[in-house]
């Protein structure tokens, strides 16, 4: 619904995607060094188009800076190949959410949503910009600096602003991980939905969030590290985690992660 | 709010008595003649005798404050937003503006009235220099500091739209800019600290008007009251710039409060 809305305005974006669905993406990174020792040599990743993928790992193994390569935030190493299934470049087809909400302070929250358009040197859609941040639960709240927000709503601000691009990639870097876990499970199930047929990586320490939004999975591990093959999960996401037919996936993630209790 | 700006003007005036009620047991204790330290009370009588000399050379003081604020902030400002724009402008300004602060601006007062005359130029002057580093260097320092997260962002939502300088401008004035507001905040407090000192000492160098002329004159001829009294004019001109410029920002810039709790209601 939210994708008929936004085609149906002349957005800044909707030139960038001739081809109407979200492209699948992939990235080969040739190696990243870090103080001399290799984080990763020879590492793909491939985003299928319009799900999301999810990538769990340890701390410091190199995820972030995965998702900063996909997000044009780190300069590409020679040997390094970005490409799209569409054969479009990705640059100015990614909307970015940080762990952090990012919010400017002396912004109000509605003008906090806009700030992209605005960055741009266009007009700023603030109907649109109202009507995302109703189904992020926080109409009534635009006039309001971040300051006066808490961090849940902060965060929710942020999901409103990454969805306000309107892009068709998505790359999340650890975006609910400083939530309550209630808040967290909430905004995970509004983001399933408001970013259905979008591509989307999503930076993830919480197997339970991988579980939930997840339509592929990877994990990062090792060092040099390596990306093992993708675990598809049943199910559209948001996935119900006390399931029972999730059962074997966490398992196998369990397993996966080296979490897998012996003789359990 | 009320109640706490009440509280603090309280507070003021409870200090400002203190003071003159220490001034005063000095000289009677003391025994100073009036030449050397005169009573509070005959400051206050010479300053109402002479009024009409004090305020006029008060509002040339305050007029030479006031530009040298205008200019020197306005190219301070401009200063760090050239530097902070451009590579090449910073690797050739950034030196010429260590050296401006290395270079006594007090040195240059002869310079000044001798270029530019015993009016109230050299001295607006003056106030312009003294205060250019000050502000130039904070607002400089809080562009720099922009929060990497926020570049981070603007940055992919500007890829691919805008490019290269465009790019840059763009997050320069829409996200820079309004994040270093709160440092170029604190360097214009400074400023308006350092400002009376620029245009006081332009007058002691050479001039025709002004409360630095007036002390002076007053000092050649013994007249140690009116020295006081237009030393107290100064410094009461001082104080309330500098409360009007820090409550003028604070308004401004209402996402930046004080943190300190001693200083929350």
């Amino acid at each position: 619904m939210l994708q008929a809305t936004a085609a149906d305005q002349t957005d800044q974006n909707s030139a960038d995607r001739p081809h109407g669905g979200p492209p699948s993406v992939s990235l080969h990174a040739e190696r990243l060094a870090f103080d001399g020792v290799a984080l990763f040599e020879a590492l793909d990743v491939a985003l299928e188009a319009g799900r999301i993928t999810c990538l769990l790992g340890p701390s410091g193994v190199g995820k972030s800076t995965l998702l900063r390569l996909l997000a044009g935030l780190t300069e590409p190493a020679p040997g390094d190949r970005l490409t799209c299934g569409d054969g479009l470049p990705l640059a100015g087809r990614v909307a970015y959410m940080d762990q952090r909400d990012l919010l400017l302070p002396w912004l109000s929250v509605l003008d906090n949503v806009t700030i992209g358009a605005r960055l741009r040197g266009m007009a700023a859609d603030t109907d649109r910009a109202a009507e995302l941040l109703e189904r992020v639960g926080l109409a009534g709240r635009e006039r309001d600096r971040p300051a006066a927000l808490s961090g849940g709503m902060r965060q929710r601000v942020a999901l409103a602003r990454t969805l306000m691009e309107d892009r068709p990639v998505v790359l999340m870097d650890e975006p609910f991980s400083s939530l309550d876990a209630v808040t967290r499970y909430r905004l995970q199930g509004l983001a399933a939905s408001l970013l259905k047929d979008r591509t989307v990586l999503l930076v993830t320490h919480d197997p339970n969030e991988a579980i939930r939004l997840g339509h592929n999975l990877h994990v990062m591990a090792g060092r040099p590290a390596v990306l093992d093959r993708a675990m598809t999960l049943p199910g559209a996401p948001p996935r119900d985690p006390t399931d029972p037919a999730l059962i074997p996936v966490q398992r196998e993630l369990m397993a996966r992660l080296g979490l897998a209790e012996r003789g359990g | 709010m009320t109640r706490l700006g009440s509280s603090r003007l309280a507070r003021g005036l409870v200090t400002a008595a203190g003071l003159v009620i220490v001034w005063q047991l000095i000289v009677t204790l003391g025994g100073l003649p009036p030449y050397i330290l005169p009573a509070p009370l005959e400051v206050a009588l010479e300053w109402v005798e002479r009024r009409e000399v004090i305020v006029h050379h008060g509002l040339i003081t305050a007029a030479e404050i006031l530009l040298g604020l205008v200019f020197g902030t306005a190219l301070g400002t401009i200063s760090a937003l050239i530097i902070a724009f451009s590579r090449p402008a910073r690797r050739w300004l950034m030196p010429v503006l260590i050296v401006s602060q290395a270079i006594p601006v007090f040195a240059l007062a002869p310079l000044l009235v001798l270029w530019l005359g015993y009016g109230m130029v050299s001295k607006v002057a003056m106030a312009t220099l003294i205060i250019y580093f000050p502000v130039t260097a904070a607002f400089l320092d809080g562009l720099r500091r922009t929060e990497p997260g926020w570049l981070d962002l603007a940055k992919t939502m500007t890829d691919g739209v805008l490019t290269g300088g465009r790019q840059r401008l763009s997050i320069l004035f829409r996200l820079r800019v309004p994040a270093a507001l709160p440092a170029l905040a604190s360097g214009l407090r400074v400023a308006a600290a350092f400002a009376p000192i620029g245009a006081v000492v332009g007058e002691w160098v050479g001039s025709s008007g002004g409360l630095g002329f007036l002390m002076l004159h007053a000092n050649g001829r013994m007249q140690t009251d009116l020295m006081f009294a237009a030393l107290l004019t100064l410094a009461v001109f001082s104080l309330l710039l500098w409360f009007s410029l820090d409550a003028a920002l604070r308004r401004a810039l209402p996402w930046q409060p004080d943190t300190h709790p001693d200083e929350k209601e």
